[in-house]
């Protein structure tokens, strides 16, 4: 009489097990809670996740650059039994002790947005190639410009970020000046890029670097940013100077805010990249490991498109419309 | 004698004027646009958001306090003072007085925790760093608030004078400095502030009410933040959710630099402005000579221990 009942708990348990092992578990991991980027690489990793019935854990580090934060998010979520993680590294470097420990279990783990360093100690990368979004918005300038002599100013990243030199280098390299290939981590300063500063990525030191730029260089016409908050900052710069007529200013994002500056006119063109694309991607290549144990690989680019309000002869770009439906972020 | 020392001017408030005045010659020397009106009227207004913030934290540090939420409560006060307006069509004056009163309310939360329960600033403040921090991202869904009223960006306008224009904010901001000045100076209750940072059991003694003066230091700070809310608003004309992230030790290395000591009960208010005019006058100078944002940090790191070891040194000696 007394073993029925731990038959049933065995049969429970195992009907456990089954069930479990039938919805696969996949974590997300990205840099903050809040950002709007991260917000719509969320939406897109939960449509996904409903879609293909798997179970969606999601984590973030408390601000950008909270390593420890994605580490602690990462054992809970191989604790709680994730076979698949998808992280955007806060830290590229940092981040790859845990990584590797992760990849012993044998879980998966893909890096999305941007690339460990080295990018091989992931087993795949779902992100932008920011060295093409750089060499669209350069196209587009060089179209823009229309044979005017360049005087540029650009407002970077801050220093030492490859992100931040891709897009730089990628920008020169669409403008037709001399520039650096996509690996090389070095900012290029051909004699055309008059004033050189750090943005931070951040609105109001955008603001700064670019007024302090116009003191040294009063005659700019084309202003590279690293992203459209910056880009708003030297927008106002420039406006308060009065000189916001004369300038390009071309950018790199997508979000719903940048895309309406767009055509409101502040920024002439930006590169959108599609968060919501690489998580979903990400979801589809957990749940497939999941099922028949095939693991992705390398590199996948998921995509950019130039977004202009004005397109111009030689240069392929989608209006202002399109980015809308594409954004992240409040439209 | 105590409270007279403060009125000397030892090296330790000498060092951040003769920090400038070096930095000023080596950038006019090297570069040829560094010297010129519309220039520094530039440098100040990049620095008056810091440059407000820092007058709350220089009243803090006098009373050997310390305050790490202020950048945070900035930021929250500017979303608040924006989104008022934008969303519940709350007219301007009133906006910017309620994220002004929410600045201020901050600053007594401080204040009551660090004067009734005796929490430690610096952990109380780490606390209200990060609730700021989580409430403005919560209210503001971490979108940036462009629908700006007219009346909070007239700060950010300028009105010419003497060949260059001047920003209305940097004039407030100057106008607050020496507001404060007079009044930790020339006032009983300013002199309150000093004797509270020099030896809070002496002062009690003598029957002025400490905590009482703690207090109301914390929620005047409070109010300052808020005035610089309004003055970020006026300047990036937005309310952004990711501002403040870094002001809090951008306003501390302005105090510093400016020789006010930590330890409390010594320093000026207006050698915070120049500290922050040292960080901004270096940010400005280098981008003129085309040298990395990198040195800019490395020297001011370098000003910061300089000045606090001026201060120590000169502190042991007076012993």
């Amino acid at each position: 009489m007394t073993v029925r009942p731990v038959l049933l708990v065995v049969a429970l348990a195992a009907a456990g097990l089954a069930q479990a092992q039938s919805q696969p578990v996949i974590g997300l991991i990205t840099k903050t809670e809040t950002n709007p980027f991260f917000v719509k690489m969320k939406e897109g990793a939960t449509e996904a996740a409903k879609a293909k019935g798997a179970k969606l854990l999601s984590g973030a580090g408390k601000a950008d650059g909270d390593n420890a934060g994605q580490v602690t998010a990462m054992e809970n979520m191989i604790a709680a039994g994730a076979k698949t993680i998808l992280i955007t590294p806060s830290d590229s470097k940092a981040i790859i002790p845990a990584i590797k420990k992760a990849r012993e279990k044998g879980v998966m783990v893909i890096a999305l947005d941007s690339p460990t360093d080295p990018a091989d100690a992931t087993d795949a990368l779902f992100a932008t190639d920011n060295y093409k979004a750089g060499v669209l918005i350069g196209q587009y300038a060089k179209a823009a410009l229309g044979g005017k002599p360049a005087k540029i100013v650009t407002l970077d990243l801050f220093p030492g970020h490859p992100v931040g030199a891709q897009r730089h280098n990628g920008f020169l390299q669409g403008f037709g000046l001399a520039s650096n290939d996509a690996k090389n981590n070095e900012l290029a300063k051909p004699a055309e890029v008059v004033c050189m500063a750090d943005s931070f990525g951040d609105r109001a030191k955008g603001q700064t670097a670019m007024e302090n730029c116009l003191q040294k260089a009063p005659d700019v016409n084309l202003v590279y940013t690293i992203n459209e908050p910056a880009a708003a900052g030297a927008y106002n710069a420039l406006k308060k100077a009065g000189k916001e007529k004369g300038v390009v200013i071309v950018s790199v994002d997508g979000g719903c805010e940048g895309v309406k500056n767009v055509g409101d006119g502040v920024i002439a063109a930006t590169s959108q990249q599609y968060p919501l694309k690489m998580a979903a991607m990400g979801v589809d290549a957990g749940v497939e490991y999941a099922k028949s144990g095939k693991k992705v690989a390398g590199y996948t680019d998921t995509g950019v498109t130039l977004i202009a309000a004005k397109p111009l002869a030689g240069v392929e770009s989608k209006d202002v419309k399109t980015g809308t439906d594409l954004c992240w972020g409040k439209k | 004698m105590d409270s007279l020392k403060h009125k000397l001017p030892p090296i330790a408030q000498l060092g951040p004027f003769i920090a400038l005045l070096i930095a000023c010659v080596f950038f006019g020397a090297t570069t040829d646009r560094f010297f010129s009106g519309e220039n520094f009227s530039l440098i100040l207004q990049q620095v008056m958001v810091v440059g407000v913030i820092a007058i709350g934290q220089t009243l803090i540090i006098l009373t050997a306090g310390i305050d790490l939420s202020c950048g945070m409560v900035m930021a929250l006060g500017s979303i608040v003072m924006t989104k008022v307006a934008a969303d519940l069509g709350v007219p301007a004056p009133l906006a910017i007085l309620a994220g002004i009163v929410v600045t201020a309310l901050f600053g007594l939360v401080n204040g009551l925790l660090v004067t009734r329960i005796k929490l430690p600033p610096f952990i109380v403040t780490l606390g209200t760093f990060n609730i700021a921090f989580a409430i403005t991202q919560l209210y503001s869904n971490a979108q940036t608030v462009t629908e700006v009223p007219e009346l909070m960006t007239w700060l950010g306008g300028t009105f010419p004078l003497g060949g260059s224009n001047v920003a209305y904010g940097t004039v407030l901001m100057i106008l607050l400095y020496l507001g404060v000045w007079f009044f930790l100076r020339e006032t009983a209750a300013g002199r309150h502030v000093y004797a509270v940072g020099n030896n809070p059991e002496a002062t009690r003694l003598v029957g002025i009410p400490t905590q009482r003066v703690l207090l109301w230091v914390y929620v005047g700070a409070g109010a300052f933040y808020g005035i610089a809310s309004l003055l970020a608003v006026a300047r990036t004309g937005v309310g952004d959710p990711n501002a403040g992230q870094t002001e809090n030790l951008d306003a501390i290395t302005a105090v510093v630099l400016g020789g006010t000591s930590l330890f409390g009960g010594r320093g000026m208010v207006l050698g915070s402005l120049v500290g922050a005019v040292v960080v901004g006058v270096l940010r400005n100078g280098l981008t003129l000579m085309g040298v990395s944002s990198v040195y800019q940090v490395l020297i001011t790191g370098i000003l910061v221990i300089l000045a606090v070891t001026v201060d120590q040194l000169s502190r042991r000696a007076a012993r």
